[in-house]
């Protein structure tokens, strides 16, 4: 179908790489232009349908077979047992086998899996609180005020980086010298020095450096929490606002009992997004040290387990626990996003 | 920032583009128009600039700081805090020994060419895909057109994390494991549901006179998508745009494990592998480490701030994707 020099895996120089990317594209306007074409054929009553089916038949298509499918097939992947994902590699004595629930129960009895709920809970709670309070806290501070735009686009910028750069970038933040006599280049470290104390090391003790991670992940998420928060607070209507300071109300009690109020579903929205985000984050983890100094969380244990100690059954068992857990919050999102509608 | 301070004349251009954050919505255009006044007049407190600015100020400084010593010779980059730049001074060597390749590290320019062979076609595809799936569930009756939709709205719930496994052994059976191909198949198939969903909320605001209009003139739904609808959703196609190029950009799961963590010369790895990569071999050579970081992020932070306005409209019309 398509030429060997498009499939193989060796790239070759730059003009070679930008070629294929040249003939995807020009596959993918095909497939695109071809749909059009078909569909065009068809008229009237009849056509309607063919139309339609042509029009959404490509994208359903494609979901189901890489997104539903694959689902059911790490489903049943989660009760067997094997060092391959494919059930039918191997010798017969490495060949996966079916084991039940076993892997689910070895979640609670592999050494250090505990430990890896347990960080899963602080991040999946601190960072949403944190980052949608500090969002908050900020969109009320700067809100109407001058400078107003550049103040959000720098608690904003983060957003745009990718977390692995996000990661180095306070990796230097938290840098370690372990020589307490010798200079300290990492800020915070210089701070603790220069105020009489010994240096921490933040990524490398457990269980501290799980909340320097999580420090991370908030850096990145209050510019989301900000952006949403502060477009609720300005459509609150200028009327009830003016009514409340007639009335005599205290920036304060204005807080807690106009604006809190009025962007509730912004806030609901805005904590169980990020709680989401959280949940299926694994590049932090994995770019600061891979999880191995007992700071791991569910996403990226998922890609220790598969990829790298080969237990698929277990790493399937991780996504599923994953799933479920994304589930309800996303569902209670919908629920109250129907509600508030 | 300060919030007291006016902004300086060099940041006018991401002043306005950043003014958009609150302009974009119909609510935020009310306000300023209604309020133009009270602006002048609400005046902070002096403790409310301060936890502004002290937040602002500890949301920049990481950045900064890296930023800095990206541009510091190695030696002093060891010895001293980036805080002391000003008085060791500033280098480009970082830069242009990363670029060309040092330490045994391939030249970073290869593999900024592998994020962007990466990205603009699993931006471009799933682009293609979902506005046409999207028009036909906004525009076209057809059977269970209603839970089709809501089947592919609900698959947002799936992480990306229970389809990977399978998908790696799928294309090793069609032989396409490890290519360019199986990147922009997987980010696109993981893409679909929310790009259905964006455009759909888009498309289903047009009003229907319009598109009953065309129809009496004689037009299909194909000339309809084309000449009607295409022209006016184009805000919306940028802002799933957006979305999606920063979020395969700044990918570093579904690259790691369709091309197998091998980021060394001449693999197809973008730029977070590379980083990735450096930041566990490397260990404490900030000099590379600082420029690469910096190179990685300035792409999207140029696509971010150019367009920051339609990424803003996406957010709020619920484009958010983990």
């Amino acid at each position: 179908m398509f030429a060997t020099s498009v499939i193989t895996a060796d790239a070759g120089g730059a003009a070679s790489r930008l070629g294929t990317m040249v003939l995807g594209l020009a596959v993918f306007a095909a497939v695109f232009v071809g749909i059009l074409l078909l569909a065009s054929l068809f008229k009237g009553r009849r056509g309607e349908k063919i139309q339609a089916a042509a029009f959404v038949g490509p994208t359903i298509f494609f979901i189901a077979i890489a997104l539903i499918y694959p689902a059911i097939l790490t489903i049943r992947r989660a009760f067997y047992s094997g060092k391959f994902f494919d059930l039918n590699f191997g010798t017969p004595r490495t060949r996966g086998k079916f084991v039940g629930f076993d892997n689910f129960a070895a979640l609670w009895t592999t050494p250090g899996l505990p430990e890896v709920f347990r960080n899963t809970a602080f991040w999946v709670i601190l960072v949403p609180l944190f980052a949608t309070g500090v969002g908050l806290l900020y969109a009320i501070l700067i809100d109407r005020a001058r400078g107003e735009a550049v103040a959000k686009a720098l608690i904003f910028l983060p957003m745009a980086i990718s977390m692995v750069g996000a990661t180095l970038i306070w990796k230097f933040v938290y840098f370690y010298n372990g020589d307490p006599g010798s200079s300290q280049v990492g800020l915070l470290n210089a701070v603790i020095t220069k105020l009489g104390m010994d240096p921490v090391d933040f990524i490398g003790n457990a269980p501290g450096n799980t909340f320097s991670l999580i420090a991370i992940m908030i850096w990145i998420q209050a510019g989301f929490a900000m952006t949403v928060l502060s477009a609720a607070i300005k459509a609150i209507p200028d009327e009830i606002i003016e009514a409340a300071k007639l009335d005599g109300v205290k920036s304060l009690q204005m807080f807690r009992f106009v604006t809190l109020p009025s962007i509730r579903p912004s806030v609901i929205v805005v904590l169980t997004t990020i709680a989401i985000g959280t949940l299926k984050a694994f590049d932090i983890v994995q770019a600061s040290s891979g999880g191995k100094f007992g700071d791991s969380i569910l996403a990226n244990e998922f890609y220790n387990r598969s990829f790298v100690t080969q237990q698929p059954g277990l790493g399937a068992a991780i996504a599923i626990v994953i799933f479920l857990l994304v589930s309800p919050i996303i569902v209670f999102n919908v629920i109250q996003l129907r509600k508030d509608a | 920032m300060s919030t007291a301070t006016p902004p300086p004349p060099v940041s006018g251009a991401v002043a306005d583009a950043a003014s958009d954050v609150h302009l974009d919505t119909p609510a935020g255009r009310r306000r300023r128009k209604s309020s133009a006044g009270n602006a002048a007049r609400a005046v902070t407190s002096p403790w409310a600039s301060a936890i502004a600015i002290v937040l602002a100020l500890a949301w920049t400084t990481p950045t900064v700081g890296l930023l800095v010593t990206s541009f510091r010779n190695q030696k002093d980059i060891q010895e001293t805090g980036w805080w002391h730049a000003l008085s060791t001074g500033f280098t480009l060597d970082n830069y242009s020994q990363v670029l060309g390749g040092a330490e045994g590290q391939p030249p970073l320019t290869d593999f900024i060419v592998n994020s962007f062979v990466i990205a603009i076609p699993a931006v471009f595809l799933p682009l293609l895909l979902a506005s046409l799936a999207a028009y036909a569930f906004a525009w076209i009756e057809f059977p269970f057109r209603n839970a089709l939709f809501v089947g592919v709205f609900a698959l947002q719930i799936v992480p990306l994390q229970i389809a990977l496994l399978p998908l790696v052994t799928m294309y090793q059976q069609i032989g396409i494991n490890g290519t360019y191909w199986a990147l922009w198949l997987s980010h696109s198939a993981f893409a679909l549901p929310l790009a259905v969903f964006l455009l759909h909320n888009f498309m289903k605001e047009i009003p229907a006179s319009l598109l009953e209009a065309a129809r009496v003139d004689g037009a299909g739904h194909v000339r309809i998508f084309f000449q009607v609808l295409l022209p006016l959703i184009t805000p919306a196609l940028a802002s799933f745009g957006i979305f999606q190029f920063l979020w395969v950009w700044n990918d570093l799961l579904v690259a790691i494990t369709m091309l197998g963590g091998n980021a060394g010369e001449g693999s197809l790895a973008p730029l977070t592998m590379v980083l990735n990569n450096i930041s566990g071999t490397l260990g404490n050579r900030w000099y590379l480490m600082s420029a690469a970081a910096f190179i990685s992020i300035a792409f999207p932070v140029i696509v971010f701030l150019s367009l920051q306005r339609y990424f803003v409209r996406g957010l709020l019309a619920g484009g958010t994707k983990g």
